[in-house]
């Protein structure tokens, strides 16, 4: 915790976003545009099996049936789905035996980012599965997995070596019915990651993916798919960036989960896209669906989430707890600054007896910003004994921004207990003041303040992340009193 | 060091501090009594740079500097610290990360290299001797759920780190038990030097006993109505405040 | 909830025929005479031809189906009912001891023995709105369709479209109304019938109100009763505000309160669902100016197959205003409830405390509750706090009083009623607080049959139809 604390008071003098540099690595992009052709492009380009074809066109004659949702609190102008290029990969082909052989650019790049891409961090224990404009760059540790069984693989590579495991799961917690993003990633997401845990094996590593957007105009549509096989064990980060750009960028992702029965499987996310400026000029549209389904008796899935970027936010990490004993857990700390909005939440849907969910939700809203947490609760006539906690907790920074609570709750059966508290406040004076008269100044105080607030939720992270998302929040907190 | 002169201060319209004047110079210790609801809570908020007071007139410096017109963060840089009459709670918040950003804060404020996580942790197991605090109240939050007596010597612990000039302990031994008084007037007196000084405001003589003063001021009615030497505060507790009210009126 | 037969409409297709109804029978509608009535009910046509009726896609109506309630056989019958009638003849208040000054409304028109319209000694007016309308244009103009949501909710709109009689109080300032005043709404019909009562309550300065609101009905018939209510606290007015209900299994009853508070005032609002088939409790609260307190209070007892869906919305719309909503809700049999709370903070409206909590006990596994307490906060010097919880008895409550030897039946029925009690304790009216102890103890016990039920018994235990009385 020391050393942590070294690193976040280190890092805390950061101001700016310090991921918005471009790179200049030529793209082979597809066309503007939208239609069936594109689909069969991006189907094509990736020499994918022949069901995928069929999956992608029968998404994308659906999506077209469906509409934009407009029930989140949030707004935005209408986005020209044929202005935009739904698939670019960096041009040099990515197929990479060792490091040497990657671009270097692409190298610097993930650097920056302060990625563990090379050797000497690889020894932190983490594999790293890099994402860029939608094509997955490298996947290390690759060999190490494989003796234990472990798949850990670009979304392309498992469909070329393992078709029948992708085909067996995808789209079966996440239709592509399910909504009209979900919809659109299954038509044309280009790739993402894939991870298979074999029965009994607990992963030894963390298995980690990053994303970035990189090309103009472009939307990232990638994929995750995690199947954990009976008593298994993984846990997985998930941490996004994406440069300046003055026009908004689409990232509609979809990722699911299933657990069998005793697995257990931690999913870790910071999301760090660019917000946009000042003035809400530019930034990503974070439109995902995340679903985990806990399918055998006593599976257990956590979902932490720490959002701090994006200039729109509309994610609702959800868990089907299916089996008895199952437990579902999400915990999130979601800021706001400026002109962000954010719309986020948690669905549990409880259908086996005995299952148990935990919801922790911290949301911060500076600026002119709105921040909405979104969550259901639903437990069937069949989920007997079951319980629910939520806490929903919001934090008003200044008096122009908005804190929002939508919980629903919908109890079907006279066992089960669901208990849903929420307090809206903002930081007290009384605290801050404290803060000054230790020679702590205002931003670093409102800095100290907000992670104490958060700290239930980023203790839930593994330690490499919770030093990131520390920093994340203070420096997205930066210029919001005065 | 402190000079203030003839200082009235009101909250809501209302005037608390009615011409108060003061003078510390280094090496003292002050004590101010008086009865509650006199205005000694705000003397200390007003030196401190609380900013939910309005200053009507007079002047307060600090080292020849207007200490008014200095930010609450830039006064504690300078030296000044203010011991809580209610030490204020910040969940998740550790001890440790809070009192780390403070000290690095005031080192780079005087030009000094950051603390290393290691170098701290040492700073802190000597001031913990120091001032004979053995419970772990540095890992956890700050003043989160400590006991009245905890947070007092928590605060005391603050103050030993940060070595201020001047330092102002506001009711700091109003709840204590008699082992938590004697820690706190430990903390006091190791930390005395010849350049650094010390107000202490109290209602009661107990802590007296611990702490010699160098003088004693009673406050009353927004104003200094008498100083003295220590043996003013045997005085006062032997014929109590309705004593200073009867002579003053 | 009520069936859904061969008679229902799809909502278009109701609002097509309330459309076509409006154009052609238009002039015939009583209470027209007046231009100010005419022109408001034009402008809710415009309205209510743009909004769309209630169905089960809106997210306001997403757990409550609001289809049963529109029919092609609604008697619905332009003509003045205006009756003078002694009411005591059909029933008796069942609440002992309580005085009041009791009005009644059959049928949706206003029953009376000597006047429509009475004045009190220190000016306070109570009466049919009807009369109103003809007598004090001035104050219906000012104040009639001010706070109802008209361009917002077809319901709301549809009503003032066709509204035709209702209560009518209007409390002078610096007058406090000594006894509360209780009016009792009763249907009575043999065939199905749409009833659009229109209330209009205004409480001067520094006046003081108490007001009992019952609905009742006298037949197992079919009726869905559209009620609008408009109350305007001024500053420093105090509203002590009950309603309580007991409909038969066939009724279906949608009351939506508006309620606008002016600086300094209070309003206890609390709703009390006993019985009905399908009902529906909206509470609006508008406060406009600051130091304004506002009590939120329901309760509500469920079995069978009854449905309830209490929609309680607190607007804070300027700063150092407290509201406090507390909804509690057992629900038995199949019986389904909905309880969606909203806070609004706006913008500015500082020192805002708003607090919000419901909680539900489901007794079977075929019993169902969806909660939804919403917070929307645009001001950041707030304290504000929501709860939902749902559950049962607390077990180790349960453990405790059967270790002192209190069978589990009984340990039961007592948690229960103080579970309830939380509630019914914040009546003020010491008569109507103990009269509905009564009736919630007897109710978790089983021991009431549905006519025991009601809070206002009928002289006779036949109902009679008020036709049987006029002639």
């Amino acid at each position: 915790m020391q050393n942590n604390n070294n690193k976040l008071i280190d890092k805390f003098t950061r101001d700016e976003y310090k991921y918005g540099f471009y790179t200049d690595i030529q793209t082979d992009t597809a066309s503007k545009g939208l239609s069936e052709d594109t689909v069969r492009f991006i189907w094509a380009k990736k020499k994918e099996p022949d069901f995928m074809l069929d999956f992608r066109l029968k998404a994308f004659r659906h999506w077209q049936k469906m509409k934009e949702p407009t029930w989140a609190h949030i707004k935005y102008n209408p986005i020209d789905y044929q202005d935009m290029i739904y698939y670019a990969a960096p041009r040099k082909k990515p197929q990479y035996e060792n490091l040497d052989q990657v671009d270097p650019e692409l190298l610097e790049t993930f650097n920056k980012l302060g990625i563990p891409l090379e050797e000497q961090k690889q020894l932190a224990g983490i594999a790293v599965d890099a994402v860029m404009d939608s094509v997955s760059i490298t996947t290390t540790y690759k060999k190490k997995l494989a003796e234990k069984g472990i798949i850990f693989s670009s979304f392309s590579e498992a469909l070329q070596n393992h078709p029948e495991l992708v085909r067996e799961h995808i789209a079966s917690v996440v239709p592509y019915t399910d909504n009209f993003f979900a919809a659109l990633n299954s038509a044309v997401f280009s790739d993402g990651s894939f991870v298979y845990i074999p029965k009994g094996v607990k992963c030894p590593i963390e298995l980690s993916t990053y994303f970035r957007i990189n090309a103009a105009n472009t939307g990232q549509f990638e994929r995750t798919l995690i199947v954990a096989g009976e008593d298994s064990y993984v846990s997985y980060l998930e941490g996004c960036t994406a440069p300046m750009r003055s026009e908004n960028q689409l990232h509609a992702a979809v990722v699911e989960i299933i657990a069998q029965k005793n697995a257990e499987v931690k999913y870790s996310t910071v999301q760090n896209w660019w917000p946009g400026d000042k003035k809400g000029k530019g930034g990503v549209f974070n439109f995902v669906t995340k679903r985990g389904i806990c399918k055998g008796d006593n599976a257990k899935i956590s979902w932490t989430q720490v959002e701090t970027g994006s200039a729109i936010t509309w994610k609702y990490p959800s868990l089907i707890l299916k089996g008895n004993n199952t437990t579902g857990e999400f915990f999130s700390v979601a800021v706001t600054n400026n002109m962000q909005q954010a719309d986020t939440g948690t669905k549990m849907i409880h259908l086996g007896k005995n299952s148990r969910s935990t919801i922790i939700s911290k949301g911060i809203s500076a600026g002119n910003s709105n921040n909405s947490y979104r969550g259901l609760v639903k437990m069937s006539k069949e989920a007997a004994n079951s319980r629910n906690f939520s806490q929903c907790d919001s934090l008003l920074l200044g008096n122009r921004s908005g804190a929002h609570t939508f919980p629903y709750i919908d109890v079907q059966n006279k066992s089960s207990v669901a208990e849903h508290e929420a307090t809206t406040s903002k930081i007290s004076e009384d605290q801050l003041f404290y803060c000054l008269q230790r020679g702590i100044d205002m931003e670093n105080a409102i800095g100290l303040i907000v992670n104490g607030y958060a700290k239930d939720v980023l203790n839930k992270l593994p330690m490499e992340f919770a030093v990131e998302a520390q920093n994340l929040l203070s420096v997205s907190l930066e210029g919001s009193v005065g | 060091m402190l000079s203030i002169k003839n200082l009235k201060v009101s909250i809501e319209d209302k005037l608390i501090l009615k011409g108060l004047n003061l003078e510390v110079k280094e090496g003292e210790i002050h004590a101010i009594m008086g009865p509650n609801g006199t205005g000694k809570s705000t003397l200390a908020w007003v030196i401190a740079g609380r900013n939910d007071f309005t200053v009507e007139q007079g002047e307060v410096t600090y080292m020849g500097k207007n200490l008014l017109d200095i930010p609450p963060e830039a006064r504690s840089k300078e030296g000044i610290f203010l011991g809580f009459q209610y030490p204020v709670e910040i969940p998740g918040v550790s001890m440790t990360n809070f009192m780390r950003t403070a000290i690095n804060e005031k080192r780079k404020h005087l030009d000094l290299k950051p603390l290393s996580g290691a170098e701290f942790l040492k700073l802190m197991e000597e001031k913990k001797k120091l001032v004979k605090i053995q419970s772990k109240l540095t890992d956890r939050s700050v003043n989160e759920g400590f006991s009245g007596g905890e947070k007092k010597k928590n605060e005391i612990f603050q103050m030993a780190l940060l070595e201020p000039k001047l330092a102002i302990l506001d009711e700091t031994d109003s709840g204590l038990d008699i082992d938590a008084l004697k820690v706190v007037a430990n903390g006091v007196n190791m930390l005395r030097r010849k350049d650094n000084a010390t107000i202490i405001i109290t209602h009661y003589q107990r802590l007296l006993d611990y702490i010699i003063p160098d003088f004693v001021h009673v406050l009353f009615d927004g104003m200094i109505v008498k100083s003295g030497g220590k043996e003013l505060a045997f005085e006062l507790e032997e014929k109590g405040y309705e004593w200073i009210k009867n002579k003053s009126e | 909830m009520i069936a859904n037969n061969n008679s229902s409409l799809k909502p278009h297709a109701f609002k097509k025929a309330m459309i076509a109804l409006f154009e052609n029978k238009h002039d015939q509608i009583p209470g027209n005479s007046s231009d100010i009535i005419d022109k408001l009910r034009q402008i809710a046509f415009e309205h209510f031809k743009q909004l769309e009726l209630p169905s089960k896609t809106m997210e306001s109506w997403r757990f409550t189906n609001p289809e049963p309630l529109f029919r092609d056989d609604y008697i619905i019958d332009f003509e003045s009912k205006f009756q003078k009638i002694d009411v005591s003849k059909i029933f008796t208040c069942d609440v002992y001891d309580l005085d009041t000054y009791c009005v009644t409304l059959i049928n949706g028109w206003f029953a009376y023995k000597n006047s429509p319209l009475s004045c009190l000694k220190d000016g306070t007016i109570i009466g049919s709105l009807y009369k109103a309308m003809e007598i004090y244009p001035d104050i219906i103009e000012k104040y009639l369709g001010s706070v109802a949501k008209i361009s917002e909710q077809s319901l709301i709109s549809l009503n003032t479209v066709f509204m035709q009689d209702g209560l009518f109080i209007y409390v002078p300032d610096n007058v406090k109304v000594e006894k509360p005043v209780q009016v009792i709404n009763i249907v009575d019909s043999d065939k199905p019938v749409f009833l659009q009562p229109r209330n209009l309550i205004i409480a001067g300065k520094n006046s003081k109100l108490t007001l009992v609101h019952c609905d009742h009905s006298l037949t197992h018939n079919i009726s869905f009763t559209n009620t609008v209510s408009e109350v305007i606290l001024h500053k420093n007015a105090f509203i002590d505000h009950y309603k309580v209900q007991n409909k038969g299994r066939n009724s279906a009853l949608v009351t939506s309160m508006f309620f606008r508070q002016e600086q300094n005032s209070t309003l206890n609002n609390n709703v009390m669902t006993l019985n009905g088939g399908l009902t529906r409790n909206q509470v609006d609260l508008s406060i406009k100016g600051e130091n304004c307190t506002a009590e939120l209070n329901g309760l509500y007892l469920m079995d069978k197959y009854q449905h309830i869906d209490n929609s309680v919305f607190a607007d804070h719309a300027a700063p150092n205003s407290r509201s406090n909503q507390l909804y509690k809700g057992i629900l038995d049999d199949q019986a389904s409830g909905v309880f969606s709370g909203k806070v609004l903070v706006r913008r500015g409206s500082q020192n805002t405390m708003a607090f919000q909590n419901n909680k539900n006990i489901l007794l079977t596994d075929e019993a169902k509750i969806n909660t939804q307490p919403f917070l929307e906060i645009y001001a950041d010097d707030v304290k504000c706090s929501h709860g939902a919880t749902v559950g049962q008895l607390d077990p180790n409550a349960m453990f405790y009083m059967r270790s002192r030897g209190i069978c589990e039946r009984t340990a039961r029925q007592l948690l229960m009623y103080a579970f309830a009690s939380e509630v019914v304790k914040k009546i003020s009216i010491e008569p109507l607080k103990d009269n509905i102890n009564k009736l919630v103890e007897k109710r978790l016990k089983g021991e009431l049959s549905i006519c025991d039920q009601c809070i206002l018994n009928c002289s006779s235990k036949e109902p009679r139809f008020v036709q049987n009385i006029l002639d």
